[in-house]
């Protein structure tokens, strides 16, 4: 990425490639109005790329998609602004004109690889059909141009994939296949919407190193749009910062990132995971402990329904973890984390030794594992799933009380309710709304609240704040290791996210298609990893490099 | 994936409802409740229906004291007396029988002339003969006849107290000589009331079934849907006859019987959300708290399913009353004598020449069906998340 160096300044040929001015977006529902977009502008040059960053809410997707001019209009509209691209106005430009763009001139991917693709349709006829459209081949033509393609965007043995459907394919096949589209036309800006945002860190490595390589070939412009600063300082030429619907700071990377102006800019920088996990102490008490710990799903097939196989989800772990002490549970999606995480707490049927504090409780019935549910107590990732929406805060907090201290009086109980609440950081007053009037963060700290109400012992938390923003996430980070050192609490920490995990976590275990490739204490495991995958994995995660082709997935 | 829960705000997009100002006292509907019955309102023909609906079934609810051969009240030497709820032997009023017959002249003329007393507006009740019918029953309705003829069965003829408009048939006789608004009053009410109870009923068991097959299922639902399938396959109208053969249906035994199969609707739609369902975080994160399988289903999973029972409610209750209608018809229905629509329309086929037995049958069934249909399909319009009116 050092072969080019617009740094900000005007590209060569003196009119930018996109250029948007006082751009604004609102949004009208039964009578209310809301900007989404107020007065931005920014240009983008030939072969140039620009990253507009900021926090979900802040109004860079709708940015981007005003370009193409895809709003659900007349809901949304535009009260001011002008996007001009190579000359041409396309905010009041004619719906069959804009047709003749999308696609062609200005090309799109988004995030979610799994819903972007027509699930009935084979991928040659995906790529075919814009190549029919756009510049009228003919079948075997566009056979031809689709195979070119798909070795373009490093599909493996393409010849074969074209007769793949999109379940077939992994997310990261899917969001290649994706690319592959938005190049077909070649065109001179492509805007990706949180491309790689559903995918792991190893894949996601991989396909931005994939956009830089297409775009230095073909020197198209990005417009990247994402919440990662880490990708953005690797990956953009110049960034936009926007918070609520307003760009506050704009320039090349280097300088935004080493002299931010503006707060929010800062603010943002400063919000990455910080702090130090529990010190390591071999002398405490063995809180959960697990052995050669099996979770086998049958494959049947046949009338018969025969068991021909197993899915090994989770496959011979052994887990030890002491009291007051984290244990993080790194890998890809799919390699068993939360599979491993929901066996200890015999949420599913698993095979093999599980003792919680002294008592075995695999082989045992749910009835006989109830008085011990209190003890053992879990996070789950979506905040917005998490919450049953029909139940307000106190009832949902008060849901565990009701069943594990049932001679609590109603007043006692909204008294427990009420300090669990406080105690992480929300408003006790607050406990008779619904959880669709909270922010994401502020559900996440719901669901910490029902896990701690019950004072349990051991918490697994899976991946609780990859679904929140930077900042809220670092907020939740730090309560959860406030509440671990004022109760002695013992954690099972699962995550993608690796700086969370060293934020957090003492020990770590690295898991591949349910096994156990490497563990150890964090310190040794980040620094000096000793298999392949782990080494990928972490170059991935904090460098955004792809190593170790072959050893991660696709 | 699933664009029906109305939970999760569209990406980055703003949402849909800001969420409302917090602050001050709690409104009575929930704000997505609120905007169900905007919804609902803006379906004006629905809309209409309910409250033209609501108006009818509340009149007939009180139909023993619209139509009725009891007077509403009595002043009967200083003492006041009400037929309606009391049954009072002849012997109060001078004569010998166990139950009085107020449309009797001799009682009549003992009432008044030792008080007063209200009649109902139409002073028949669905089981009462005409004695004093003008021409052989079916008879005509009284407006089409002329004043002499009409009262000419009456003692005094044209001057006889009887002679009076609260005698009239408005809609004439049925092939018995009773009186055809006085059936169709009470038998709005009863179709009514077999179609909504008959509705709850098989709801309450539908709903269940369905949340057990779905909450657990696995070998559970894959039997309960083999089961269903041949239960579904019973032809009901067969078994009707049979059993109607053997003992004779009453309003209740009917009732079991048609909700022997109407509970089936239902289990399909519960059954979906329940199996979509299952497997949201909160309900692992209620099973992770110990909670049992009962309340998770209760607190937890009934909420999603009554949104689609709710929806499916108004046309079950419309396929109930028109079970009942049709058994009816063929005569395998309620007990000889009930006020019943059915049998009304079998009298209207019966007697062509009598036409307005067959036509106020048509006229009152399709009312009362179509304002159900209007009703139900403002009823989806509320329930469907996607809907957006201008």
């Amino acid at each position: 990425m050092n072969q080019k160096a617009p740094n900000g300044s005007a590209p060569s040929a003196g009119e930018p490639l996109l250029s948007v001015k006082d751009l604004s977006v609102d949004f009208t529902v039964s009578g209310n109005t809301t900007h989404a977009v107020r007065k931005v502008s920014f240009d983008i040059g030939r072969g140039e790329t620009v990253a507009l960053v900021g926090e979900s809410g802040s109004g860079k997707s709708v940015t981007a998609l005003s370009v193409l001019k895809l709003l659900p209009y007349p809901s949304a509209s535009h009260p001011s602004g002008e996007i001009r691209f190579k000359g041409r106005e396309l905010l009041g430009a004619q719906e069959t004109e804009l047709r003749k763009v999308r696609g062609n001139d200005i090309t799109m991917i988004f995030q979610e690889p799994m819903s972007s693709l027509n699930p009935l349709h084979v991928i040659e006829k995906q790529i075919g059909e814009i190549l029919s459209i756009h510049q009228g081949m003919g079948e075997k033509q566009a056979r031809e141009r689709t195979l070119q393609l798909l070795d373009q965007v490093g599909i493996r043995d393409p010849e074969t994939r074209l007769r793949s459907y999109p379940h077939q394919l992994s997310g990261g096949q899917r969001q290649r296949i994706m690319i592959a589209m938005s190049l077909a036309n070649a065109p001179d800006l492509l805007i990706a919407d949180e491309p790689t945002t559903a995918l792991d860190v190893t894949v996601q490595a991989q396909i931005l190193r994939l956009l830089k390589t297409l775009q230095r070939d073909q020197g198209m412009a990005i417009l990247f749009i994402t919440h990662d600063l880490g990708i953005v300082r690797r990956f953009a030429d110049r960034v936009c910062v926007m918070t609520d619907g307003e760009i506050v700071e704009q320039g090349p990377v280097e300088d935004v990132f080493e002299h931010p102006q503006h707060a929010y800019t800062k603010h943002l920088l400063a919000a990455e995971p910080k702090g130090d996990p529990p010190a390591a102490d071999p002398s405490a008490p063995i809180v959960v402990e697990a052995d050669d710990l099996k979770v086998w799903f049958p494959i049947k097939r046949g009338v018969l329904r025969r068991t021909v196989g197993h899915i090994k989800a989770v496959n011979g772990v052994d887990i030890r973890i002491r009291q007051g002490q984290t244990l993080g549970v790194v890998g890809e999606s799919g390699s068993g984390k939360t599979t491993l995480g929901l066996a200890l707490l015999r949420l599913i049927s698993s095979e093999g030794r599980i003792v919680l504090i002294g008592n075995r409780i695999d082989g045992k019935t749910r009835k006989e594992v109830l008085p011990l549910r209190r003890d053992m107590q879990i996070v789950f990732q979506d905040p917005f799933g998490s919450l049953s929406p029909r139940l307000s805060v106190a009832e949902i907090v008060a849901e565990g009380l009701r069943i594990h201290q049932p001679h609590l009086s109603y007043d006692e109980r909204d008294r427990v309710v009420a300090k669990a609440l406080e105690e992480v950081g929300l408003d006790p007053a607050t406990r008779n709304r619904y959880p669709h009037e909270f922010s994401g963060g502020q559900r996440q700290r719901i669901s910490i609240a029902r896990a701690m109400v019950l004072e349990p012992k051991f918490v697994m938390l899976d991946e609780p704040t990859s679904a929140l923003d930077m900042s809220v996430q670092a907020q939740v980070v730090d309560l959860l290791r406030d509440l671990q050192r004022s109760h002695g609490l013992t954690y099972l920490f699962i995550s993608h996210d690796l700086k969370v995990v060293r934020a957090l976590a003492n020990d770590v275990i690295v898991m591949r298609d349910g096994e156990v490739v490497e563990s150890g204490p964090a310190t040794s495991i980040f620094d000096s990893p000793r298999t392949k995958y782990t080494q990928a994995l972490m170059a991935a995660a904090f460098r955004i490099e792809a190593i170790g082709e072959g050893i991660v997935r696709e | 994936m699933d664009a029906t829960t109305e939970e999760k705000p569209a990406r980055e997009f703003p949402p849909a409802a800001p969420a409302a100002a917090p602050a001050g006292s709690k409104p009575m509907l929930s704000p997505l409740n609120q905007r169900r019955w905007e919804n609902f309102c803006a379906n004006r023909r629905g809309y209409w229906s309910l409250w033209i609906f609501l108006f009818l079934f509340f009149l007939t609810l009180f139909a023993e004291f619209i139509a009725n051969d009891k007077p509403i009240l009595i002043s009967y030497k200083g003492e006041f007396l009400t037929p309606i709820f009391v049954s009072y032997p002849e012997e109060k009023f001078g004569g010998f029988l166990p139950v009085t017959d107020y449309r009797d002249p001799f009682i009549q003329e003992e009432i008044k002339a030792n008080g007063w007393m209200v009649w109902p507006l139409i002073r028949y009740s669905y089981s009462t003969i005409n004695n004093e019918l003008a021409e052989p029953a079916p008879a005509r309705p009284s407006w089409m006849i002329d004043p002499e003829t009409r009262c000419a069965r009456y003692q005094q003829g044209l001057e006889d107290p009887n002679c009076t408009i609260g005698n009239w048939n408005w809609l004439g006789t049925d092939d018995q000589g009773r009186d055809v608004v006085a059936r169709i009053i009470y038998g709005f009410r009863l179709s009514v009331l077999f179609g909504l109870i008959l509705t709850l009923f098989s709801a309450v068991v539908g709903v269940s079934a369905g949340a057990v097959q779905g909450y657990f299922g696995g070998w559970t639902d894959l039997l309960f849907q083999r089961f269903i399938e041949i239960w579904t396959s019973i032809p009901q109208l067969y078994l009707l006859i049979i059993i109607a053969s053997i003992i004779t249906p009453t309003f209740w035994i009917l009732l079991g019987i048609l909700l022997l199969f109407s509970w089936v609707g239902f289990v399909g739609v519960v059954r979906a959300e329940f199996l979509r369902a299952r497997n949201f975080e909160y309900v692992n994160a209620a099973r992770a708290l110990g909670v049992s399988n009962a309340t998770i289903m209760f607190r937890h999973l009934l909420p999603n399913a009554m949104v689609a029972t709710l929806t499916f409610m108004p046309f079950n209750l419309n396929g109930s009353i028109t079970a009942l209608t049709s058994l009816d018809f063929l005569g395998f229905g309620l007990p000889p004598g009930s006020p019943s629509l059915g049998e009304l329309l079998q009298q209207g086929k019966n007697n062509i020449q009598a036409p307005w037995l067959g036509l106020t049958g048509f006229f009152v069934i399709s009312l009362m069906l179509s304002l159900l249909i209007f009703i139900g399909e403002a009823v989806r319009d509320g329930f469907d998340p996607r809907k957006t009116f201008r």
